[in-house]
């Protein structure tokens, strides 16, 4: 079952030397499956994934030819529509918990706001704590009352979660959710994350810059460059890539098994970004 | 004998006890990793050694000298350090030349018009690059700056606190490359820290993994590659640098 059609999806920002344009007609269907999105800085994957809800940033424009969420076409939404949808039912996980918390409020609150939206108070609050055991805190009480401030890294991309999954979202959308965690708790998050597409049949779009991570965790691959979409590929496949931009990507990434010395180094071809 | 000697080393920070009791020695020309996780002190012992964070017990000899407090302008020239960040650690209102020759003009290098113009030969910049501003580059060019801003005093000791963490990994590959052809051809001795196993794997013969200040375990990079880690925790930290299985492979 399709869960997202994106079809043509353009994004463009105004600039002194006219209109750059940074996403450049991508198009993308997703089911209930995780579906990893990789390319380098500025290669537009952060950009495709903000227009899908509809967070392009302003002076930015998104357009696209086929844009629609369940049935619901997105690029005619109206702002209330949009309320009905965002937080509700497609969420998004940010990279950085240190800037998409509160600091001035307290885990606990923050996620009673996101569940009031749709649970009365007291039924908020057990939800809350649910969600709290539900991505693995060991102590989800003490988590309740604490600031921001007064997580680590890990626990706070946790409640972070906690917070875009506690409305049980039919689609996620993560930007690099584990880049900022020690690599030990990153798989603890994205177990939490597999857990969610296989019980519960999310559709979940994973950002990413690490083609080795999206390779083992994602079942389908996008790989992007310069605002297009130059392969797409089974996660299974991603050693047998076809495209020299994928292939150069994996090749240059040092191995502990070792071998290569100098390092394979990625010749770009100016044909790609065509 | 070592080139640098670290012995029971500890660093404190008022309560907080950042490095509790870590020793290595490092010989002249090797190349050190030293890995770990976030708070695991593994930066502090790399600012420890080059007067960034204060020893608070234990010895850190460097070819012989035992590092005290003050240490002198010998020293600094010798030990120079690369910082993980590019853009943070370049004046952003300095331009690359006045940069690079700050510290020439404090350690009196004479020919400094020649010397500048070769730091940025070998890092690969070319001459092109020597009047622009930090905002002009990508972080991968700052990076060969700010490897270049270490090179022009012919150090023999290079730290490197995670030189390519904030790079694509297509210019992590280049740095990677230039760090490594720079120690080939000045027979340079580094101590790289990184939590990336594979960037250590790649760039140092010998490690020391570190977990909460303290050592955990001492690895070849043959141990590495057959994956004879003792502690559970490298074990880990190996499993984990793998990428994601799901959870039933692994019970």
């Amino acid at each position: 079952m399709t869960l997202l059609h994106v079809e043509n999806l353009r994004v463009t920002f105004p600039t002194r030397q006219g209109p750059a344009e940074v996403v450049r007609g991508v198009s993308f269907t997703l089911g209930r499956e995780r579906l990893g999105i990789v390319g380098e800085s500025g290669s537009g994957k952060s950009q495709t994934g903000r227009a899908i809800l509809g967070l392009t940033p302003p002076p930015g424009r998104a357009t696209a030819d086929r844009l629609e969420f369940d049935g619901i076409d997105l690029r005619a939404a109206t702002p209330r529509q949009w309320r009905g949808l965002r937080g509700i039912r497609m969420s998004m996980v940010m990279q950085d918990p240190k800037f998409s918390l509160n600091p001035v409020m307290t885990i606990g609150r923050q996620l009673m706001e996101a569940a009031r939206r749709t649970a009365s108070r007291a039924e908020a609050r057990d939800r809350a704590m649910a969600m709290l055991e539900a991505v693995q805190i060991r102590d989800p009480a003490r988590v309740f009352g604490a600031y921001p401030h007064e997580l680590s890294g890990g626990m706070g991309q946790r409640a972070m979660i906690a917070m875009m999954l506690i409305a049980e979202p039919d689609l996620l959308i993560a930007d690099e959710p584990t880049s900022a965690l020690d690599v030990t708790v990153q798989i603890e998050v994205l177990r939490i994350l597999d857990r969610l597409v296989q019980d519960r049949g999310m559709g979940l779009v994973f950002i990413s810059h690490d083609l080795r991570l999206v390779g083992s965790f994602c079942d389908r691959v996008l790989v992007m460059y310069a605002g297009r979409v130059v392969e797409e590929l089974k996660a299974a496949e991603l050693a047998q890539a076809r495209h020299p931009y994928t292939q150069g990507l994996l090749n240059c990434l040092p191995r502990i098994e070792g071998g290569r010395r100098p390092l394979p180094v990625l010749t770009r071809e100016e044909g790609w970004a065509l | 004998m070592a080139l640098i000697d670290v012995s029971d080393l500890h660093v404190r920070f008022g309560e907080v006890h950042a490095v509790r009791g870590v020793s290595f020695r490092v010989a002249e020309g090797e190349s050190y990793g030293i890995v770990g996780e976030s708070g695991s002190g593994k930066s502090t012992v790399l600012r420890a050694i080059c007067g960034l964070a204060p020893i608070s017990e234990g010895r850190v000899t460097v070819a012989g000298e035992e590092l005290g407090r003050r240490r002198s302008a010998g020293f600094h020239r010798r030990l120079q350090m690369v910082f993980q960040d590019p853009y943070a650690s370049l004046h952003p209102r300095h331009t690359i030349d006045r940069v690079l020759s700050e510290p020439l003009a404090i350690h009196g290098f004479d020919d400094r018009e020649a010397r500048i113009l070769r730091a940025l030969d070998e890092v690969g910049l070319g001459r092109g690059f020597r009047f622009r501003y930090p905002h002009q580059l990508s972080g991968g060019q700052r990076q060969r700056v700010a490897i270049a801003r270490a090179l022009i005093l012919e150090p023999r000791v290079m730290l490197l606190d995670e030189p390519t963490s904030a790079l694509d990994a297509s210019i992590q590959a280049e740095v990677l490359n230039l760090l490594d052809r720079l120690r080939a051809e000045r027979g340079l001795t580094y101590i790289l820290v990184s939590h990336d196993l594979a960037v250590v794997a790649h760039m140092c013969e010998r490690l020391l993994v570190m977990q909460h200040g303290q050592a955990v375990e001492e690895l070849t990079r043959a141990d590495l590659r057959a994956r004879a880690a003792r502690e559970t925790y490298t074990r880990d930290l190996l499993a984990a640098s793998e990428g994601y299985r799901p959870a039933e492979s692994i019970r």
